[in-house]
């Protein structure tokens, strides 16, 4: 299924995200229709990964990218693929108003609260207490609710939901949710809790913990 | 908009004109002095737009856009542009047809609202690149309008991203627009570059030096190669000079005026006009120095040497010239300054 191998860690979440979102548009028979805009971050590592057009921007610009790109040929399905550093941090102004104007795009946030490209520093969704390069004593700061935040400008008809890259089914439904708004014409966001062991120095049971462990503090489902 | 063959119009509306003409179908743009008429006046005419939350926004929308197959295109200045070379780097590495109307306005930072002649290097070689992009000067409302299209045209054929670089004397400036009087031209169409029948994967980051440094020398080529086609300049007067005048934008309109007069008074004067300032017609400019026992250079501009540094680079290295400056950053220069230092110098 994967067009080409992959280039992302082993246990990496993305590709998990990225397989699931592939068996969706393929299910729906909207492989030929999609196009999926890259961050800078991770998500670069995607770009020859599925068999559909598929292009790198610039870290925290996918959005706006995609938003031109879907106004100009409305019949297309539109996907920013996204950190939560690139999302929360450099991106924010952009997908705040891209909620606001329910552009219809899908924005998939992959969290793994750090900046995985860069070295694993403190990101956005970095918890409190979390050691990172650039928190050494632990990040003083409470971790950003994306998706949540997003509540209070979206547009009825929206969608926001969270789910990880280990709730195969949920994240499937999510996905085919955001994609059936963006073809009703609303704006479209999913965050995918998602594995990054190469910088949170996990073995594979640690890796699956500690996204369980997410889940307590970056709460599933439907907002 | 235009009916009649002959109006009176301000340069924004001439811009717009342009625009439409060239089958622009898209503005994207963040309001800022001098250019907010452009996306007012754009606006308000039933064509596709959007005011976007900054000028990044704008401009990565533009390149979604153009990346779909629209002929899109956005309008700032000063802090603006800076915020737009984010976007307008991308369209370098990717070479996309990204068209930006710039109308200069003092610097550095937020400077002054309405003229200079700052933002050369800024929209030349902006951004972390080598200037792979197409620049164009005009000096007066035709070629505003004629460059505007142009800029429309060779972004799409050659697919470079292109700046009308203006500022906001030109765009504010109303004066009589005769439809006549404008070459003709045919538009380059769009074309879808993400298409709709077949798979792309595009990337835009690399992991090995040398496919970058591939990709970039493979741009050069081309930039080169369609280099001596599009660059343009005016030579005016230029035949048995002992003195040049280098000038762009509505500086060269002003240096025009003052040869005339000077020529008047038997100095043996001419100007060099640069129209695109990239590529830059640098085989015009050596010919002249060939040609003529020129004693002397006079670099006009409203910057401390944003053209000069440019023309110093381009001459050929063999041409031994003396250059002298007027330099007048974010202020206009009068016909009459200009006579006077080249009548100082002749002494
Ligand atoms: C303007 C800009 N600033 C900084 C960077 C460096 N950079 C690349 S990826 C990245 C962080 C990525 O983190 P995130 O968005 O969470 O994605 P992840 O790698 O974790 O999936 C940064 C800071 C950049 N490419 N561009
Ligand atoms: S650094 Fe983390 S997010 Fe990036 S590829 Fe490796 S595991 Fe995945
Ligand atoms: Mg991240």
């Amino acid at each position: 299924m994967a067009e080409n191998l992959a280039k992302f860690c082993a246990g990496c979440g993305y590709p998990i995200t990225l397989m699931m979102l592939n068996k969706t548009l393929e299910k729906l028979d909207l492989q030929k229709r999609a196009v999926l805009g890259l961050d800078i971050g991770c998500a670069l590592l995607a770009w020859n990964f599925l068999p559909i057009n598929t292009f790198q921007t610039h870290h925290g610009r996918v959005a706006p990218t995609m938003m031109g790109f879907k106004r100009a040929r409305n019949n297309s399905i539109c996907f920013a693929l996204v950190g939560d550093g690139g999302a929360y941090a450099i991106g924010l102004q952009s997908l705040i108003h891209a909620a606001k104007r329910d552009e219809p795009i899908t924005v998939i946030v992959a969290n793994n609260t750090v900046y995985g490209m860069t070295g694993g520093q403190t990101a956005p969704t970095t918890l409190c207490g979390q050691v990172t390069p650039t928190s050494p004593k632990g990040n003083i700061e409470e971790p950003f609710h994306g998706p949540e935040m997003l509540k209070g400008v979206i547009k009825d008809g929206a969608f926001l939901a969270r789910t990880a890259v280990n709730e195969p089914k949920q994240l499937q439904e999510f996905l085919q949710k955001a994609i059936e708004t963006q073809q009703a014409g609303h704006f479209s966001l999913v965050e995918v809790l998602s594995f990054c062991p190469t910088n949170w120095k996990t073995n594979g049971v640690d890796t699956i913990n500690k996204l369980n462990g997410l889940k307590d503090i970056f709460e599933l489902g439907i907002l | 908009m235009l009916e009649k063959e002959k109006q009176f119009l301000t340069g924004h509306e001439i811009v717009i004109k342009a625009c439409l003409d060239a089958e622009a179908d898209v503005m994207y743009g963040y309001p800022i002095t001098p250019t907010c008429e452009i996306l007012s006046g754009w606006s308000n005419i039933g064509k596709q737009y959007l005011q976007t939350e900054d000028e990044i926004a704008a401009g990565f929308a533009v390149c979604g856009a153009v990346l779909a197959g629209k002929k899109a295109f956005t309008a700032s200045a000063g802090p603006g542009h800076i915020l737009l070379q984010d976007a307008f780097s991308m369209a370098e590495a990717m070479r996309l047809p990204f068209v930006m109307v710039i109308g200069q306005r003092g610097g550095p930072s937020s400077g002054t609202v309405i003229y200079s002649q700052q933002e050369v290097t800024l929209a030349c070689y902006g951004g972390n690149g080598e200037g792979y992009r197409l620049v164009y000067s005009p000096s007066n409302a035709k070629e505003l309008y004629e460059l505007t299209r142009q800029a429309f045209n060779d972004a799409w054929h050659y697919r470079f991203p292109a700046v009308l670089l203006t500022d906001g004397y030109l765009l504010k400036t109303k004066s009589v627009f005769n439809l006549a009087e404008i070459t003709k031209m045919v538009n380059i169409p769009a074309h879808a570059l993400v298409p709709e029948d077949k798979v792309v994967h595009w990337p835009n980051i690399y992991t090995l030096e040398e496919e970058l440094n591939e990709e970039i020398n493979e741009t050069k080529k081309d930039f080169s190669a369609i280099s001596e086609e599009i660059s343009k300049a005016e030579s005016y007067k230029t035949d048995g000079i002992e003195y040049l005048v280098i000038a762009h934008g509505i500086v060269g309109a002003v240096a025009k005026m003052a040869v005339d007069e000077l020529r008047e008074k038997n100095i043996k004067v001419g100007l060099f006009r640069p129209i695109t300032l990239r590529p830059f017609s640098k085989k015009q400019l050596d010919d002249l120095f060939v040609k003529n026992n020129i004693k002397n250079v006079v670099v006009v501009e409203s910057s401390f040497g944003q053209l000069a540094r440019i023309v110093r680079d381009e001459l050929a290295p063999e041409i031994d010239a003396t250059f002298t400056y007027i330099q007048k950053p974010g202020l206009g220069i009068e016909v009459e300054e200009i006579v006077e230092f080249m009548k100082k110098l002749k002494i």
